[in-house]
């Protein structure tokens, strides 16, 4: 029996080394898979380009200036002299906001009136305009409360009566790349198990090579984990390419337990294969499977965190979403990564996991026959 | 008579409304090389699946030395070695990592299986090639390779299925030279499907499949004695008067022609009637003839005789709409 398993594994194993490119693009597509998500994908919005439109030409106006480019949120492009020029520049793209600064700003400041300022945002991309609302009125408010401190020349002893003191844990730069990688160790195990193992077992039956497999005395558990091994070894190594490729590129913090990531991780397997198991069970061609895989696939990832932040969903499909097994999975990765969370914490993630992982098998046994049919 | 090594009994398997086995039983002696014939889509490979365990019955048993198929599978299947109709070894790997596979999981331990291994190779003539892709055989050595992995094990029965379906001639002369040894000289039980007259003349029993059951059974010269008497053998010219005089004779019941000659089937007793008739027939018409005899029946009359009468008989399961 263990015999015929270490054959079954080492068979699969010879057959994957066989296949370079497939074997390849596993071993590869995870640190392609960072890149993309660490550095491309990031939503800590700077340097926007700002075109200025500075109709004054005082003290004041550069002052003001100077703030909003001391920020760092905005970048001084474009110095121009008309609007329609503003006009070109936004609808170009080239500019994705605009400052204009009436004639009579630094008249009205100096005369202790209010100076009236204009802001125009490119809202096609909500990302950008957001982070440029939120950065134009910041600056602007800071400015002013600096303008009134002079005003009263009370500048040290001016003190605003609320007084909002931040402190950001676990992540204090706000840095996207900590939050995306332990949820791409979910994602990447769940994409490439389910993906391998949904087409191994089909492509047996479209070979015909499952004809001979059935009349051997192997039994079909032994089928199953002999199929799995591989791919769950593949996933590992995988997962700790992730991990290695995190803290030397990025220098995320591995604040918890590595062990009890991995013990979770092998948790989340079971399920993940087990979904690739039931497909395979069910599909009839390899492209078919593949396309199976795809579909359960996205919902993992529109609905699971990965991306979206699952509260700013309709309450429809956060109820959805709590089918979603990547969704318990990704909370314990960025919990045990990021803020280093114990599993007395994570509990009601790991019990949703087993229940999961029962349910998947129990599926994928009463659906799998050693049979032709 | 000792007990048979495969006992089959009263299978049925459907495929939707298609009764694709219907009712076969047979039994399998060991050393006996036992023959399931009939034209394409009688229930031959389904037959052969059933046994192997590929399918599962509607209905019905299989005993394999004297293990069930159905509860003690994996003791069952351990004596079988069983050639699908298609390859079914893997292209990726080689001869021998193909063999070595197969025999480990039917239980050889990892220090037998290289000589086993190396003994069926050579047996099969494929010792010069165990380190090839098997992807990159030839048919005929794909087949036997595959004889070779369905060996290795030294199963007790071996299950054939169209095993040289294109394959050359000669190939097949020592594909069956290996069959016959093996039933004769290691007492194995042999369970063959083949739509091969010639083949089927190899086989020790016989069974003739049509539209899922096994209409008739025997072994080869039993067969043919149905048929005594009964078949002439015409030679002669030209061959329009010879077809057309025969198909006139109303105790003639079928007419193929056998390259320069045709062989008819006549009703039971009527063959010196239908001889002399058929004679002055021809004379009177124009032609001649070189030969008209009584033969002893080739097992290719004996089919078509049992393939027309399985076609009238209009079996269940054969041309019925769902």
């Amino acid at each position: 029996m263990k015999q015929r398993l270490f054959s079954l594994i080492r068979k699969e194993f010879i057959q994957i080394v066989r296949d370079p490119r497939t074997l390849i693009l596993t071993l590869i597509y995870p640190v392609v898979m960072l890149f993309l998500l660490g550095y491309a994908i990031t939503n800590d919005v700077r340097n926007i380009p700002l075109a200025v439109l500075d109709r004054d030409r005082s003290g004041q106006s550069r002052a003001l200036l100077d703030a909003y480019r001391a920020s760092d949120y905005f970048k001084l492009e474009y110095y121009i002299t008309s609007e329609d020029e503003m006009n070109y520049l936004i609808e170009s793209n080239q500019a994705r906001a605009a400052v204009i600064i009436p004639p009579n700003y630094g008249r009205e400041i100096v005369a202790g009136r209010v100076g009236q300022i204009a802001f125009i945002i490119d809202g096609s991309d909500p990302n950008v305009s957001g982070t440029a609302l939120t950065a134009a009125i910041m600056v602007g408010q800071s400015q002013s409360t600096k303008i009134v401190a002079q005003r009263t020349m009370r500048e040290t002893q001016t003190q605003m009566p609320v007084d909002v003191r931040t402190q950001v844990w676990y992540n204090p730069g706000m840095i996207t790349a900590y939050y995306m990688i332990p949820a791409l160790i979910g994602m990447i195990l769940q994409f490439l198990t389910t993906f391998l193992t949904s087409t191994s077992i089909v492509r047996e039956r479209e070979r015909g090579t499952i004809e001979q497999l059935i009349v051997t005395p192997i039994r079909s558990w032994e089928l199953v984990a002999g199929k799995m091994v591989p791919y769950v070894l593949i996933a590992f190594f995988d997962m700790i390419e992730i991990l290695v490729a995190g803290v030397l590129l990025f220098d995320v913090p591995i604040n918890g337990s590595l062990m009890l990531l991995l013990v979770l991780s092998c948790l989340f397997l079971v399920t993940t294969l087990g979904i690739g198991l039931l497909i395979s069970t069910v599909a009839n061609t390899q492209q078919e499977a593949m396309l199976t895989t795809m579909f359960t696939l996205l919902p993992s990832i529109f609905l699971s965190g990965f991306m979206f932040p699952l509260a700013a969903m309709p309450t429809f499909l956060q109820a959805v979403s709590y089918l979603i097994p990547l969704r318990y999975f990704l909370i314990i990765t960025r919990g045990i990564v990021l803020k280093g969370t114990g599993a007395d914490v994570l509990l009601p993630e790991i019990l949703a996991l087993c229940f999961f992982a029962i349910v998947v098998m129990a599926a994928t046994a009463v659906r799998f026959k050693k049979q032709l049919d | 008579m000792p007990e048979p090594f495969l006992v089959v009994d009263h299978l049925y398997r459907s495929f939707g409304s298609v009764k694709a086995v219907n009712d076969v039983s047979l039994t399998v002696q060991a050393g006996q090389i036992y023959g399931l014939v009939g034209p394409d889509g009688a229930g031959k490979t389904t037959t052969l699946r059933l046994i192997c365990g590929a399918f599962k019955p509607d209905n019905g048993s299989v005993m394999i030395g004297g293990y069930s198929l159905d509860h003690q599978a994996e003791q069952a299947r351990e004596t079988i070695g069983y050639l699908s109709q298609q390859f079914s070894l893997y292209e990726d790997l080689t001869v021998l990592e193909n063999i070595r596979f197969l025999a480990e999981v039917r239980g050889l331990s990892s220090e037998d299986w290289l000589p086993c291994a190396r003994e069926n190779l050579a047996f099969v003539g494929l010792d010069a090639f165990e380190n090839r892709l098997a992807g990159k055989l030839s048919g005929g050595m794909k087949q036997k390779l595959g004889l070779a992995c369905a060996l290795v094990n030294r199963p007790r029965l071996l299950l054939l299925d169209e095993p040289t379906t294109g394959v050359d001639p000669v190939t097949r002369q020592d594909f069956w030279q290996l069959v016959i040894r093996l039933a004769g000289e290691q007492g194995m039980a042999v369970l063959v499907c083949t739509p091969y007259m010639d083949e089927a003349s190899r086989c020790s029993h016989i069974g003739f499949m049509r539209s899922g059951r096994i209409i008739q059974d025997g072994s080869p010269s039993h067969l043919r004695k149905m048929l005594d008497d009964r078949i002439l053998e015409l030679a002669g010219g030209p061959m329009n008067v010879l077809l057309e005089s025969s198909h006139f004779d109303t105790d003639v019941q079928d007419v193929q022609r056998f390259g320069d000659r045709l062989h008819l089937r006549v009703l039971p007793g009527k063959a010196q009637d239908v001889k002399r008739r058929l004679s002055k027939r021809i004379h009177s018409a124009g032609g001649s003839i070189e030969k008209i005899e009584i033969i002893p029946p080739l097992l290719e009359d004996v089919f078509i005789d049992l393939a027309g009468e399985g076609m009238s008989m209009n079996d269940a399961g054969y041309g019925e709409k769902p």
